[in-house]
């Protein structure tokens, strides 16, 4: 069966994710990170941070939420149940901190078939209040058996 | 910065994820994939187990190579990884590196998660700005 490719190209409207202190030690206290610049705002302060900051896996966090309408969009048609997250870059420019609020946008790159899988890849865009650029996100997923 | 030069070892990581971490995972990024915290769900659709997330693994590669600049999380520049094997719960996580090249303060390092002779997450590379 062809794969459909009709999104290749296709942008979804932008996602805005408010960053808060307590996700953020919620989700380096998960990751086993200690660093205070991630819990004590003073401490986040005085290493020249505006507030607490995220580590910078904290990406997936406040981009997501804009992935979601992309990958349940009939034009991917995406096949779920065979669905696996293949790979994944993230670019880091300006850190998250808290306060932040973050406007990320997503996008289909490409759909293409190789040995039975489809590899689906799409690109989120994430800046800041400020319009800095926080963090440029290419996420693979690959499907089995299309 | 520590004198860095190619082919020198990042510290290693070692992380155990106890039973509960997916569900604390789950809760921190928001990803209640069922695969990741229902045992029952992730063996009916043909997984050992439930899994851990692939993007927790790619946290703790974060977190070791952000360990060359004392942790400090305006280094990791670029992250870029392929999430191949299946990571579980109560087996213990190895991250380990070797810097690929250094231009100035940019170093490149070749990243891999394995738990014993599976490698969870390979092709990683981390760009640090130090």
């Amino acid at each position: 069966m062809a794969l459909k490719t009709d999104a290749v190209g296709k942008e979804w409207p932008a996602s805005t994710y408010q960053v808060g202190r307590e996700k953020i030690r919620e989700y380096a206290n998960a990751l086993g990170i200690d660093n205070p610049v991630h819990f004590d705002v003073e401490a986040a302060r005085a290493a020249g941070f505006r507030d607490v900051v995220a580590p910078p896996m904290f990406a997936v966090v406040y981009s997501s939420p804009a992935m979601a309408p992309a990958m349940f969009d009939p034009d991917v048609a995406m096949n779920f149940a065979a669905m696996v997250h293949g790979g994944q870059q993230f670019e880091w420019d300006e850190p998250a901190c808290s306060g932040d609020e973050i406007t990320t946008t997503a996008k289909c790159v490409s759909i293409e078939e190789k040995d039975g899988k489809g590899f689906y890849v799409f690109e989120t865009n994430s800046v800041n209040q400020d319009g800095a650029q926080v963090v440029r996100g290419t996420w693979t997923l690959i499907v089995r058996g299309v | 910065m520590a004198d860095l030069n190619v082919g020198d070892q990042v510290p290693e990581l070692r992380v155990t994820p106890d039973k509960y971490l997916p569900h604390r995972y789950a809760g921190a990024s928001g990803d209640f994939n069922p695969i990741h915290i229902d045992d029952e769900f992730a063996k009916a659709v043909g997984l050992p187990r439930n899994i851990l997330h692939g993007l927790y693994s790619m946290g703790l590669m974060a977190k070791a190579n952000a360990a060359l600049a004392g942790g400090d999380p305006r280094a990791l520049k670029r992250l870029s990884v392929q999430m191949r094997g299946m990571g579980m719960p109560e087996q213990e996580i190895v991250v380990s590196g070797t810097v690929k090249s250094v231009e100035g303060n940019r170093v490149v390092v070749d990243t891999v998660a394995a738990q014993g002779e599976t490698q969870i997450i390979k092709n990683a590379e981390a760009e640090l700005e130090l």
